[in-house]
């Protein structure tokens, strides 16, 4: 069976005990979570998770309905069926040299990542993107120095604004890709 | 206005009048309000276990929630393989539970258990309580949940201190909006058109009836459906009783141990109809090679229960006594297909060797037929005597066979029995039990003493786990081990040590005139039935094997 991969927009009641029926769910029916985040949303008493998720097709469709089951989980969206945006941030922590450093300062500026903070061997630096976007950086840095720590946050997604009248994406029919 | 007076209060709004728990430490406050409150009748019972098995037995017979107590820590855990049994068959159950102050959750203190964390996967819902203010609401909240769409269990936590505060006044809600529950219980008119469509077309349709026809309440519906379409049914475990098994169209149960004449038609059906089922591992067996030959349609309310397991071709989500009104089919016959059925039946009937020195297990369930005519309400507990009596008992109505299909309790027949004569105070309650599993709640024997609860218990004795036995004789080349739990026991003995009446039978002879005379005393009676020892359960699919290979003892 053919293996795919999911991103999903849980919003759920903000609620203590909430974010363990989520995960509970995931673990003891054996789905994968490649990654998950949480946070509020435009009403205090709901939060959005945004769920990566990866398995066969048959999976992902019993994932969205065992979701949708759970009493606290308000409204749970397939964003792949969606036209939307979607970012991660990473902080990385690099080491550098004078070898390197031009090298570096010119894959972070292409990337549009950020120094954040530096000492004469080390910076500090804020990247967001796709998670693809991420890896790819994280892979191509990682060939120019040694990449010392790094934390992620993982993805977060939000459906695009549709164009009035139509209903339709305000993007005039150009790919995401074309548009960010 | 103190908690436990409120709580109390909205049971009652909710209809309660039975409660089976026990005490403890934390929850004492609850108990010493029920001490004036004359109208919940509080079954004290002697182990907590016991107590969620009893709600569920309630609750199947009576088709309201059933509701358990019990304390913090420990009382709390050991509702835990009830409140699974509850869950797995998607029984309405109410479980409360002690917990110790809010003030001291997570300091391990006496008595402490996370016990909303330890049943998160096994309950449609769970609530701490952790404002008095919120007490009615989440009442209100729970039995809703636990009744409404498919059933199933939900645990309310309270810390003590929840039950001692006051409040001036409460009102209980009205109404239940719950803005991330809305069960569909109307089904797709468009689904229903193109269900009909395939049915009117088919030529060799089936029924496969699950226990969503029972708690849907739609045995009726069932039953003039299947009078205008002539369609035979077949039924799961937990199905038993969604037609009446006198039925000339109901063709027993399917699956591991189904009848040979339903496995044979679910093979050879061209249409196959699930109505509340789950398409459970016992049912199906082999997947893949599982009614090959049919388009499905699959009525259910939960939408999750839809391709879990099997690709249907009309999925209709919805209560399934509203989508069997609104199958508005045009009367059929399918006399050859109902002719090749019962061909296969007279063929391959059920069938066991009968004779005069022993004491066959199907001919006391036979005896019982008879004696009962299916008035009374059965539970059994788990084993070969559970499956003999799934396909030898006659069950007449919905919610009169009680049994643990989807968890499998050893263990949950006898408190279920108690728990049904409790809501059911007079009707005959009988318990087939295995002589293993009547050891695993055989503590309740001093409930229904002291409650005055009549029920029987009727022990299948081969003095072993009897299905474990079969499946090592049959898989593990006859290497018997551990199966053997009750030499020397003497049940009689133990039931008139609790103050029930015993019985032993160990002729045939005596089978009819002692269950009579047991189920004429106005008392809870044990009956130990000697059985043979090597008896399996026939027919029977190895797991994972298609329904079509059906193995026999008759070789």
């Amino acid at each position: 069976m053919q293996q795919m991969r999911k991103t999903i927009s849980v919003v759920v009641e903000n609620k203590p005990g909430v974010l363990a029926r989520i995960v509970g769910l995931f673990s003891s029916r054996g789905y994968n979570i490649e990654s998950l985040t949480v946070g509020e949303t435009e009403d205090p008493s709901t939060s959005r998770m945004t769920i990566i998720t990866s398995g066969e097709q048959v999976t992902m469709e019993q994932i969205l309905k065992q979701l949708n089951k759970l009493i606290d989980v308000i409204k749970v969206i397939d964003m792949n069926e969606e036209r939307c945006l979607e970012r991660e941030l990473a902080l990385i922590r690099l080491s550098t040299s004078l070898k390197n450093e031009n090298k570096l300062m010119h894959i972070i500026n292409i990337s549009k990542a950020r120094v954040m903070d530096l000492t004469s061997e080390e910076y500090m630096i804020e990247v967001t993107g796709t998670d693809e976007k991420i890896n790819a950086f994280v892979d191509l840095i990682g060939t120019f120095t040694t990449i010392r720590e790094m934390a992620r946050t993982g993805s977060i997604a939000l459906s695009r604004p549709k164009k009035q009248g139509t209903g339709r994406p305000a993007s005039n029919g150009k790919k995401v890709s074309e548009i960010i | 206005m103190k908690g436990s007076k409120i709580l109390l209060e909205c049971l009652k709004k909710e209809g309660v009048n039975t409660i089976f728990g026990y005490p403890g430490a934390v929850i004492l406050p609850l108990f010493d309000e029920l001490i004036e409150d004359k109208s919940i009748n509080m079954v004290l019972v002697r182990h907590e276990q016991g107590a969620a098995h009893m709600a569920d037995g309630y609750a199947r017979s009576t088709g309201k929630a059933g509701v358990c107590l019990a304390t913090s820590g420990p009382g709390a855990t050991n509702l835990v393989t009830g409140i699974a049994t509850a869950f797995m068959d998607s029984i309405p159950l109410v479980a409360l539970t002690g917990q110790i102050p809010t003030s001291l959750i997570g300091n391990d203190a006496f008595q402490e258990a996370d016990i909303t964390g330890i049943t998160r996967p096994i309950v449609k819902h769970s609530y701490i309580v952790k404002s008095v203010e919120d007490l009615p609401q989440i009442i209100k909240h729970s039995f809703h949940i636990a009744q409404t769409g498919r059933p199933g269990p939900v645990l309310i936590d309270l810390p003590k201190n929840i039950l001692v505060e006051e409040i001036q006044d409460f009102t209980y809600p009205e109404t239940v909006d719950l803005r991330g529950y809305k069960p569909k219980y109307e089904g797709h008119k468009l689904q229903i058109k193109k269900a009909v469509d395939l049915i009117e077309n088919a030529k060799r349709p089936l029924i496969y009836a699950g226990g969503g026809v029972i708690s849907s309440g739609a045995a009726d519906e069932l039953l003039k459906f299947v009078e205008k379409t002539n369609i035979p049914v077949t039924t799961t475990l937990l199905g038993l009783g969604a037609i009446p098994s006198s039925h000339p169209l109901f063709i027993g149960m399917l699956g591991m141990h189904g009848t040979k004449y339903a496995n044979y038609a679910v093979q050879e059906s061209d249409l196959l109809i699930a109505i509340g089922a789950r398409f459970d591992d016992r049912v199906t067996g082999n997947v893949d090679d599982f009614a090959p030959h049919a388009k499905k349609i699959h009525i259910d309310i939960d939408p999750a229960a839809i391709r879990k397991i099997i690709t249907v071709d009309v999925p209709i989500v919805g209560d399934a006594k509203n989508i069997l009104r609104e199958l508005n089919c045009k009367k059929t016959k399918h006399s050859e297909w109902v002719e090749q059925i019962y061909k296969w039946k007279e063929q391959y009937p059920l069938y066991y060797k009968d004779n005069d020195e022993e004491i066959k297990p199907q001919y006391i369930i036979e005896k019982v037929n008879e004696l009962t005519r299916g008035n009374a309400i059965i539970t059994t507990e788990v084993g070969q005597h559970q499956m003999w009596a799934a396909q030898y008992y006659k069950v007449e109505k919905p919610r009169t066979f009680l049994t643990s299909g989807g968890l499998g309790t050893m263990g949950y027949g006898f408190p279920a029995a108690i728990g049904a004569q409790a809501g059911n105070p007079d009707k005959l309650v009988i318990d087939f039990a295995g002589d293993g599993s009547i050891q695993m709640n055989m503590q309740e024997l001093a409930t229904a003493v002291s409650y005055c609860l009549p029920v029987k218990v009727i022990i299948f004795n081969n003095g072993c786990l009897g299905m474990i036995r079969q499946f090592q004789e049959l898989f593990f080349n006859k290497r018997y081990c551990h199966i053997c739990i009750c030499k020397d026991i003497d049940f009689v003995k133990i039931a008139e040590g609790y103050g029930a009446r015993g019985y032993r039978i160990t002729k045939k002879s005596d089978v009819e005139t002692v269950l009579k005379e047991a189920f004429e005393f106005n008392g809870p009676a044990l009956i130990d039935c000697k059985i043979p020892e090597e008896e399996n359960v026939w027919p029977m699919v190895a797991a994972g094997n298609a329904l079509s290979k059906m193995m026999d003892g008759m070789a």
